[in-house]
């Protein structure tokens, strides 16, 4: 038996009018759904559920479990006869097609590699870390102040040249008149 | 309606089927469809293409066209990981399908939208947006009487087909509208597919003779230009005879070609 079922919006649009919630008593309209207490709309929710749950109807039939199937209806002839692109150029008549053949042909056999081979990485494992760690060094020296950036600089200058006298720094001199 | 028991796909193939013939598929095992394993194993698994004259029933395949049944076994690189069937249909008259490249006609323009002639029951739209590079400012330089080459981005009984000229990623990949001169005629859709075969010996003969530029629509249409006139009438009467010429003939043909 077909029964009705719940409309899915579920708008609730309630009539002006008073509503108690608890102790107070708080006047809600039409317009004013957005400011109702987190409070009276629970209640307001219970309430319509209850309402629902009686009027809730439902098909009788059992459930119909819709199987996967694994034929896939394909209604253009490309995928089954692997067609090839329709625009063509022979002898350097057009530059441009014959570059995108070359393309779409390297492009079909690469995919046809790829699933066959694994990709062979250009860097090995090791060598990306030691890069990652000092790359992580540069970069933060870039964020740094300029206070510690000199700080930084002294240090490596100390490393370098042992005991250097350090050079008096140059001052503003007053003109002597 | 006269339809009695199936008989297995297999042994079909090849053959001439007629609509309404059942085509009985070996029965897969229900867990199978769940796990869909891929790569190839002893026995057939994964997706099986339902190809164009055929529909999917109880049991097996419906065949919805009369043609000869052509199989494609599950093979590596190849878009169907189980398998396809199809029926190897003629016609002439074209039904629009979603992916197609095809040639259409500008017939006019309504607002921002052009309308398309590609050989249907009814005209396609394009947006003058699906260009590669076209913005509201920057409009693509279409007129009356173009000949686009575009692929259908819609195309159900339902709908008025849609067409764009850019692919997925934006680019225009060689469609778009074709230039000028040319020469433009219609062929039988099989013909087109025979064509467009992996390894076609007439395309392959005829890159020999000349340099030319050749466009084939999946609507039957094909635009050729050579360098002269006569080379494109020669290319195009090739084209068109080949159809029905064997491949004895057809060297004959062409040699005497390249002879003169």
């Amino acid at each position: 038996m077909f029964k009705r079922q719940m409309s899915p919006s579920g708008v609730i649009c309630q009539p002006a009018g008073l509503v108690k919630c608890g102790n107070d008593a708080a006047y809600v309209g039409e317009f004013m759904q957005r400011g109702l207490d987190s409070q009276t709309k629970k209640q307001l929710d219970e309430e319509e559920k209850k309402i629902i749950s009686d009027e809730h109807w439902y098909l009788d039939l059992p459930d119909l479990k819709e199987k996967e199937s694994y034929i896939i209806e394909e209604r253009s002839f490309i995928p089954c006869e692997d067609l090839l692109y329709g625009r063509m150029s022979f002898k350097g008549f057009n530059p441009e097609i014959e570059k995108l053949m070359v393309q779409i042909n390297s492009k079909s056999k690469k995919e046809e590699i790829e699933e066959d081979d694994k990709m062979e990485a250009d860097v090995s494992d090791e060598e990306m870390a030691r890069r990652y760690e000092t790359l992580v060094g540069t970069i933060g020296k870039k964020f740094l102040k300029k206070r510690d950036q000199r700080v930084l600089h002294d240090e490596d200058e100390e490393e370098n040249s042992n005991t250097k006298p350090k050079k008096a720094r140059k001052m503003f001199l007053k003109p002597q008149d | 309606m006269a339809g009695g028991g199936g008989a297995p796909a297999e042994s079909r193939v090849g053959q001439v089927v007629l609509p309404g013939d059942v085509l009985l598929l070996p029965a897969y095992d229900e867990q199978d469809t769940e796990r869909l394993p891929l790569g190839t194993s002893a026995a057939p698994r994964g997706r099986l293409l339902c190809g164009p004259g055929l529909r999917r029933c109880a049991g097996g395949l419906l065949v919805t066209k009369c043609g000869l049944l052509r199989h494609r076994r599950a093979g590596d690189g190849a878009a169907a990981a189980g398998g396809a069937y199809w029926v190897d249909s003629q016609q002439k008259r074209y039904v629009p399908v979603k992916g197609d490249h095809v040639i259409g006609i500008v017939t006019g323009k309504v607002g921002d939208v052009f309308r398309l002639d590609v050989g249907g029951s009814e005209q396609a739209s394009l947006s003058y947006l699906a260009f590669e590079g076209a913005t509201k400012r920057n409009r693509p330089n279409v007129q009356v009487g173009d000949l686009i080459y575009g692929q259908f981005l819609v195309a159900n009984k339902d709908m008025e087909p849609e067409m764009v000229c850019i692919d997925s990623s934006g680019r225009a990949s060689g469609m778009g509208v074709i230039g000028q001169d040319g020469f433009l005629f219609k062929v039988s859709l099989g013909l087109i597919r025979k064509l467009l075969a992996p390894k076609c010996e007439i395309i392959q003969e005829l890159s020999q003779l000349y340099p030319f530029e050749l466009v084939l629509g999946m609507n039957g249409r094909i635009w050729v230009k050579a360098k002269t006139v006569q080379q494109t009438l020669i290319i195009v009467n090739i084209l068109e005879a080949c159809e029905y010429m064997t491949a004895e003939q057809r060297k004959q043909a062409l040699a005497k070609l390249s002879g003169n």
